[in-house]
Protein backbone atom coordinates (compact mmCIF):
# COMPACT_ATOMS: atom_id res chain seq x y z
CA UNK A 1 0.00 0.00 0.00
CA UNK A 2 2.65 2.36 0.70
CA UNK A 3 4.54 1.63 -2.32
CA UNK A 4 1.98 2.45 -4.10
CA UNK A 5 1.04 5.70 -3.12
CA UNK A 6 4.62 6.29 -3.84
CA UNK A 7 4.56 5.34 -7.50
CA UNK A 8 1.14 6.76 -8.60
CA UNK A 9 2.84 10.35 -8.83
CA UNK A 10 6.13 9.48 -10.67
CA UNK A 11 4.50 6.92 -12.95
CA UNK A 12 1.73 9.40 -13.92
CA UNK A 13 4.18 12.01 -14.46
CA UNK A 14 6.30 9.42 -16.92
CA UNK A 15 3.15 8.26 -18.87
CA UNK A 16 2.10 12.17 -19.52
CA UNK A 17 5.65 13.38 -20.83
CA UNK A 18 6.21 10.53 -22.52
CA UNK A 19 2.60 10.76 -24.13
CA UNK A 20 3.31 14.59 -25.47
CA UNK A 21 6.42 13.03 -26.55
CA UNK A 22 5.17 10.40 -29.01
CA UNK A 23 1.96 12.84 -30.25
CA UNK A 24 5.04 15.16 -30.76
CA UNK A 25 4.50 18.30 -29.39
CA UNK A 26 6.61 20.76 -27.65
CA UNK A 27 6.46 19.43 -23.40
CA UNK A 28 8.75 21.72 -22.62
CA UNK A 29 6.99 24.83 -24.06
CA UNK A 30 3.09 22.96 -22.64
CA UNK A 31 4.72 22.52 -19.52
CA UNK A 32 5.64 26.12 -19.13
CA UNK A 33 2.55 27.47 -20.55
CA UNK A 34 0.61 25.31 -17.99
CA UNK A 35 2.63 26.35 -14.93
CA UNK A 36 2.53 30.05 -15.80
CA UNK A 37 -1.72 29.33 -15.16
CA UNK A 38 -1.10 27.34 -12.15
CA UNK A 39 0.57 31.09 -11.01
CA UNK A 40 -2.51 32.61 -11.81
CA UNK A 41 -4.73 30.43 -9.97
CA UNK A 42 -2.56 30.52 -6.61
CA UNK A 43 -2.72 34.20 -7.52
CA UNK A 44 -6.34 34.66 -7.91
CA UNK A 45 -7.36 32.67 -4.49
CA UNK A 46 -4.49 34.61 -2.64
CA UNK A 47 -7.00 36.83 -1.31
CA UNK A 48 -9.53 34.07 -0.34
CA UNK A 49 -6.80 32.17 1.74
CA UNK A 50 -5.72 35.33 3.61
CA UNK A 51 -9.25 36.17 4.13
CA UNK A 52 -10.06 32.40 5.62
CA UNK A 53 -7.14 32.38 7.56
CA UNK A 54 -7.75 34.96 9.07
CA UNK A 55 -11.83 34.32 10.14
CA UNK A 56 -10.62 30.68 10.95
CA UNK A 57 -8.09 31.06 13.46
CA UNK A 58 -10.01 34.08 15.18
CA UNK A 59 -12.54 31.37 15.64
CA UNK A 60 -10.50 28.72 16.72
CA UNK A 61 -8.54 30.75 19.10
CA UNK A 62 -11.69 31.75 20.65
CA UNK A 63 -11.96 28.19 21.64
CA UNK A 64 -16.04 28.57 20.87
CA UNK A 65 -15.91 24.99 18.65
CA UNK A 66 -14.81 22.91 21.83
CA UNK A 67 -17.32 24.79 24.41
CA UNK A 68 -19.97 23.88 21.53
CA UNK A 69 -19.23 19.97 21.24
CA UNK A 70 -17.76 19.52 25.07
CA UNK A 71 -21.19 18.06 25.67
CA UNK A 72 -20.43 15.40 23.26
CA UNK A 73 -17.15 14.55 24.62
CA UNK A 74 -17.94 11.88 25.83
CA UNK A 75 -19.41 9.92 22.55
CA UNK A 76 -16.66 11.33 20.62
CA UNK A 77 -14.32 9.62 22.91
CA UNK A 78 -16.76 6.42 22.39
CA UNK A 79 -16.22 6.64 19.18
CA UNK A 80 -12.36 7.31 18.74
CA UNK A 81 -13.03 10.90 16.87
CA UNK A 82 -10.76 13.58 17.78
CA UNK A 83 -12.56 16.46 18.79
CA UNK A 84 -10.09 18.66 16.75
CA UNK A 85 -11.36 17.61 13.05
CA UNK A 86 -14.91 18.33 13.81
CA UNK A 87 -14.52 22.18 12.66
CA UNK A 88 -12.92 20.85 9.34
CA UNK A 89 -15.68 18.14 8.54
CA UNK A 90 -18.20 20.77 9.16
CA UNK A 91 -16.50 23.51 7.02
CA UNK A 92 -15.73 21.21 4.26
CA UNK A 93 -18.96 21.12 2.24
CA UNK A 94 -19.10 24.81 2.09
CA UNK A 95 -15.29 26.46 1.57
CA UNK A 96 -12.19 24.40 0.27
CA UNK A 97 -10.28 27.42 1.80
CA UNK A 98 -11.47 27.02 5.10
CA UNK A 99 -10.86 23.42 5.44
CA UNK A 100 -7.32 24.18 3.83
CA UNK A 101 -6.58 26.81 6.69
CA UNK A 102 -8.31 24.17 9.12
CA UNK A 103 -5.69 21.47 8.17
CA UNK A 104 -2.98 24.25 7.95
CA UNK A 105 -3.76 24.81 11.63
CA UNK A 106 -4.06 20.73 12.69
CA UNK A 107 -0.31 20.12 10.66
CA UNK A 108 1.45 23.14 12.49
CA UNK A 109 -0.27 21.70 16.36
CA UNK A 110 -0.01 18.51 15.71
CA UNK A 111 2.39 17.69 12.55
CA UNK A 112 1.17 15.87 9.52
CA UNK A 113 2.00 12.63 10.48
CA UNK A 114 -0.04 12.60 13.61
CA UNK A 115 -3.35 10.56 13.46
CA UNK A 116 -4.91 13.98 13.53
CA UNK A 117 -2.59 14.89 10.52
CA UNK A 118 -3.22 11.72 8.47
CA UNK A 119 -6.67 12.15 8.93
CA UNK A 120 -7.02 15.64 7.53
CA UNK A 121 -5.48 15.07 4.74
CA UNK A 122 -7.40 12.15 3.55
CA UNK A 123 -10.72 13.71 4.52
CA UNK A 124 -9.20 16.96 2.48
CA UNK A 125 -8.86 14.93 -0.45
CA UNK A 126 -11.90 12.80 -0.80
CA UNK A 127 -14.30 15.51 0.16
CA UNK A 128 -15.91 18.19 -1.69
CA UNK A 129 -17.74 21.54 -1.60
CA UNK A 130 -20.53 20.12 -1.94
CA UNK A 131 -22.83 23.26 -1.39
CA UNK A 132 -20.68 25.62 -3.04
CA UNK A 133 -20.48 23.42 -5.81
CA UNK A 134 -24.18 23.11 -6.11
CA UNK A 135 -24.69 26.61 -5.65
CA UNK A 136 -22.54 27.78 -8.38
CA UNK A 137 -23.68 25.25 -10.86
CA UNK A 138 -27.27 25.82 -10.34
CA UNK A 139 -26.67 28.86 -10.50
CA UNK A 140 -25.34 29.53 -13.45
CA UNK A 141 -27.95 28.05 -15.55
CA UNK A 142 -31.35 29.79 -13.13
CA UNK A 143 -32.51 26.39 -11.32
CA UNK A 144 -34.57 27.21 -8.43
CA UNK A 145 -35.76 24.13 -7.09
CA UNK A 146 -33.09 21.68 -6.10
CA UNK A 147 -34.47 18.43 -5.37
CA UNK A 148 -32.98 15.61 -3.34
CA UNK A 149 -29.35 16.71 -5.24
CA UNK A 150 -28.22 18.46 -1.37
CA UNK A 151 -29.24 15.39 0.61
CA UNK A 152 -27.45 13.34 -1.68
CA UNK A 153 -24.18 15.11 -2.13
CA UNK A 154 -24.02 15.49 1.82
CA UNK A 155 -24.85 11.73 2.11
CA UNK A 156 -21.46 10.60 -0.41
CA UNK A 157 -19.45 13.25 1.83
CA UNK A 158 -20.46 11.68 4.46
CA UNK A 159 -19.41 8.35 3.41
CA UNK A 160 -16.13 9.85 2.62
CA UNK A 161 -15.72 11.00 6.06
CA UNK A 162 -16.63 7.72 7.78
CA UNK A 163 -14.34 6.18 5.01
CA UNK A 164 -11.41 8.62 6.44
CA UNK A 165 -12.00 7.65 9.51
CA UNK A 166 -11.76 4.01 8.99
CA UNK A 167 -9.36 3.82 6.95
CA UNK A 168 -6.60 6.08 9.02
CA UNK A 169 -7.33 4.23 12.14
CA UNK A 170 -6.76 0.58 10.31
CA UNK A 171 -3.65 1.93 8.21
CA UNK A 172 -1.62 3.44 10.25
CA UNK B 1 -23.25 31.76 1.61
CA UNK B 2 -19.17 32.13 2.24
CA UNK B 3 -20.06 35.55 2.72
CA UNK B 4 -22.26 34.75 5.76
CA UNK B 5 -19.73 32.02 7.22
CA UNK B 6 -17.03 34.28 7.32
CA UNK B 7 -19.03 36.70 9.01
CA UNK B 8 -20.02 34.24 11.54
CA UNK B 9 -16.69 33.12 12.02
CA UNK B 10 -15.33 36.33 12.94
CA UNK B 11 -18.04 37.43 15.36
CA UNK B 12 -18.52 34.34 17.32
CA UNK B 13 -14.97 34.30 17.56
CA UNK B 14 -14.23 37.79 19.11
CA UNK B 15 -17.48 37.57 21.12
CA UNK B 16 -17.07 34.22 22.80
CA UNK B 17 -13.00 35.24 23.52
CA UNK B 18 -14.50 38.30 25.16
CA UNK B 19 -16.88 36.85 27.21
CA UNK B 20 -14.24 34.34 28.30
CA UNK B 21 -11.45 36.41 28.71
CA UNK B 22 -9.10 35.59 26.08
CA UNK B 23 -9.28 38.66 24.18
CA UNK B 24 -5.10 38.69 24.21
CA UNK B 25 -4.73 35.47 22.55
CA UNK B 26 -7.51 36.88 19.87
CA UNK B 27 -5.68 40.27 19.56
CA UNK B 28 -2.32 38.13 19.01
CA UNK B 29 -3.98 35.98 16.67
CA UNK B 30 -5.02 38.73 14.13
CA UNK B 31 -1.56 40.32 14.44
CA UNK B 32 -0.24 37.39 13.26
CA UNK B 33 -2.48 35.55 11.04
CA UNK B 34 -1.70 37.25 7.81
CA UNK B 35 1.98 35.58 8.06
CA UNK B 36 0.00 32.10 8.50
CA UNK B 37 -1.96 32.68 5.43
CA UNK B 38 1.19 33.96 3.09
CA UNK B 39 3.07 31.18 4.54
CA UNK B 40 0.20 28.60 3.29
CA UNK B 41 0.13 30.06 0.12
CA UNK B 42 3.73 29.91 -0.79
CA UNK B 43 3.62 26.23 0.71
CA UNK B 44 1.20 25.66 -1.92
CA UNK B 45 2.08 27.31 -4.66
CA UNK B 46 5.39 25.46 -6.18
CA UNK B 47 3.10 21.97 -6.60
CA UNK B 48 0.49 23.65 -8.06
CA UNK B 49 2.20 25.43 -10.42
CA UNK B 50 5.00 22.46 -11.36
CA UNK B 51 1.32 20.13 -11.61
CA UNK B 52 -0.77 22.41 -13.51
CA UNK B 53 2.64 22.21 -16.09
CA UNK B 54 2.15 18.57 -16.33
CA UNK B 55 -1.25 18.11 -16.65
CA UNK B 56 -0.65 21.13 -19.46
CA UNK B 57 1.10 18.44 -21.38
CA UNK B 58 -1.55 16.18 -20.55
CA UNK B 59 -4.16 18.42 -22.02
CA UNK B 60 -1.73 19.64 -25.11
CA UNK B 61 -1.12 16.18 -25.91
CA UNK B 62 -4.56 15.27 -26.16
CA UNK B 63 -3.89 12.42 -23.60
CA UNK B 64 -6.69 14.23 -21.51
CA UNK B 65 -9.54 13.89 -24.27
CA UNK B 66 -8.27 10.27 -25.01
CA UNK B 67 -9.10 9.60 -20.97
CA UNK B 68 -12.66 11.47 -21.57
CA UNK B 69 -13.46 8.95 -24.23
CA UNK B 70 -12.65 5.82 -22.40
CA UNK B 71 -14.65 6.68 -19.43
CA UNK B 72 -17.85 8.09 -21.56
CA UNK B 73 -19.45 4.33 -22.53
CA UNK B 74 -19.66 3.96 -18.74
CA UNK B 75 -21.45 7.22 -18.33
CA UNK B 76 -24.20 6.34 -21.12
CA UNK B 77 -25.33 3.51 -18.94
CA UNK B 78 -25.14 6.49 -15.62
CA UNK B 79 -27.38 8.77 -17.76
CA UNK B 80 -30.20 6.72 -19.45
CA UNK B 81 -31.76 9.91 -20.26
CA UNK B 82 -29.38 11.74 -21.90
CA UNK B 83 -28.91 10.75 -25.55
CA UNK B 84 -25.37 9.34 -26.37
CA UNK B 85 -24.54 11.70 -28.85
CA UNK B 86 -25.35 14.68 -26.59
CA UNK B 87 -22.14 17.21 -26.38
CA UNK B 88 -23.49 17.13 -22.41
CA UNK B 89 -21.31 13.59 -21.88
CA UNK B 90 -18.08 14.42 -23.29
CA UNK B 91 -18.36 17.46 -21.11
CA UNK B 92 -18.84 15.86 -18.15
CA UNK B 93 -16.20 13.33 -18.44
CA UNK B 94 -13.57 15.55 -19.16
CA UNK B 95 -14.93 17.46 -16.03
CA UNK B 96 -14.20 14.05 -14.05
CA UNK B 97 -11.13 13.57 -15.69
CA UNK B 98 -9.86 16.88 -14.54
CA UNK B 99 -11.09 16.45 -10.86
CA UNK B 100 -9.39 13.19 -10.65
CA UNK B 101 -5.86 14.24 -11.64
CA UNK B 102 -6.44 17.21 -8.73
CA UNK B 103 -7.02 19.94 -10.94
CA UNK B 104 -10.58 21.38 -9.43
CA UNK B 105 -10.29 24.66 -10.97
CA UNK B 106 -9.50 23.19 -14.88
CA UNK B 107 -12.42 21.05 -14.18
CA UNK B 108 -15.07 23.91 -13.88
CA UNK B 109 -15.73 25.36 -17.28
CA UNK B 110 -16.45 22.24 -18.20
CA UNK B 111 -19.12 21.51 -15.79
CA UNK B 112 -20.58 24.92 -16.21
CA UNK B 113 -20.43 23.87 -19.72
CA UNK B 114 -22.06 20.68 -19.17
CA UNK B 115 -24.73 21.72 -17.04
CA UNK B 116 -26.10 24.43 -20.07
CA UNK B 117 -26.20 21.05 -22.36
CA UNK B 118 -28.23 19.52 -19.56
CA UNK B 119 -30.36 22.33 -19.10
CA UNK B 120 -31.14 22.54 -23.03
CA UNK B 121 -33.07 19.13 -22.68
CA UNK B 122 -34.55 19.59 -19.22
CA UNK B 123 -38.43 19.67 -19.82
CA UNK B 124 -38.57 22.42 -16.46
CA UNK B 125 -36.21 25.47 -16.60
CA UNK B 126 -36.49 25.98 -13.06
CA UNK B 127 -36.53 22.31 -11.83
CA UNK B 128 -33.22 20.32 -12.06
CA UNK B 129 -33.52 17.36 -13.60
CA UNK B 130 -32.67 14.04 -13.01
CA UNK B 131 -29.44 13.66 -15.02
CA UNK B 132 -28.34 16.71 -13.71
CA UNK B 133 -27.83 15.58 -9.71
CA UNK B 134 -26.80 12.54 -11.10
CA UNK B 135 -23.89 14.43 -12.25
CA UNK B 136 -23.85 16.81 -9.57
CA UNK B 137 -23.10 13.54 -7.25
CA UNK B 138 -20.40 12.65 -9.40
CA UNK B 139 -18.89 15.49 -9.36
CA UNK B 140 -18.55 16.58 -5.75
CA UNK B 141 -18.01 12.73 -4.86
CA UNK B 142 -15.75 13.06 -7.78
CA UNK B 143 -12.88 10.77 -7.53
CA UNK B 144 -9.41 12.40 -6.40
CA UNK B 145 -6.07 10.97 -7.51
CA UNK B 146 -3.73 13.42 -6.86
CA UNK B 147 -4.61 15.93 -3.82
CA UNK B 148 -2.07 18.47 -4.96
CA UNK B 149 -2.91 20.96 -2.24
CA UNK B 150 -3.06 18.55 0.51
CA UNK B 151 0.69 16.90 -0.91
CA UNK B 152 1.83 20.35 -1.07
CA UNK B 153 0.82 21.43 2.35
CA UNK B 154 2.31 17.95 3.87
CA UNK B 155 5.90 18.87 2.55
CA UNK B 156 5.84 22.34 3.48
CA UNK B 157 4.81 20.67 6.87
CA UNK B 158 8.03 18.32 6.71
CA UNK B 159 6.10 15.02 6.33
CA UNK B 160 8.62 12.25 6.36
CA UNK B 161 6.28 10.85 3.98
CA UNK B 162 3.12 13.19 2.20
CA UNK B 163 2.41 10.84 -0.40
CA UNK B 164 1.37 7.78 2.03
CA UNK B 165 -2.32 9.28 2.01
CA UNK B 166 -2.82 8.98 -1.72
CA UNK B 167 -4.17 5.45 -1.60
CA UNK B 168 -6.43 5.53 1.94
CA UNK B 169 -7.77 8.58 -0.15
CA UNK B 170 -8.18 6.79 -3.39
CA UNK B 171 -10.01 3.72 -1.54
CA UNK B 172 -11.84 6.54 0.49
CA UNK B 173 -13.33 8.81 -2.50
CA UNK B 174 -14.28 5.81 -4.38
CA UNK B 175 -16.38 4.85 -1.51
CA UNK B 176 -17.89 8.16 -1.29
CA UNK B 177 -19.07 8.13 -5.03
CA UNK B 178 -19.99 5.24 -4.95
CA UNK B 179 -22.41 5.94 -1.78
CA UNK B 180 -23.59 9.16 -3.86
CA UNK B 181 -24.51 7.40 -7.05
CA UNK B 182 -25.74 4.35 -5.10
CA UNK B 183 -28.61 6.09 -2.90
CA UNK B 184 -29.06 8.30 -6.21
CA UNK B 185 -30.19 5.27 -8.27
CA UNK B 186 -32.47 4.03 -5.71
CA UNK B 187 -33.90 7.43 -5.33
CA UNK B 188 -34.24 7.84 -9.17
CA UNK B 189 -36.07 3.81 -9.15
CA UNK B 190 -38.74 4.84 -6.53
CA UNK B 191 -39.50 8.24 -8.37
CA UNK B 192 -40.22 6.20 -11.63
Amino acid sequence: MNLLSKIVIPIFVVAVIFYGFKQKINVYESFLAGAKEGLYITFNIFPAVIAMVFAINIFLDSNFIYFLLNSFRGLFNFLHIPLEIMPMALLRPVSGTASLAIMNDIFLRFGPDSYLGRLASILQGCTDTTIYVLALYFSSIGIKKIRYSLGVGLFADLVGIIMAFILTMILF
Amino acid sequence: MVNYIWFFLILVGIFFALLTGRIDVINNSILTNGKEGLDLILSILPIIVLWTGIMKIAEDSGLLKKFAHLVQPLLSKLFPDVPKDNPALGYIASNIAANMMGLGSAATPFGLKAMKELQKINPDKETASTPMITFLVLNTAGVTIVPTTVLALRIAHHSANPSEIIIPGVIATFCSSLGGLLLDYFIRRRKR
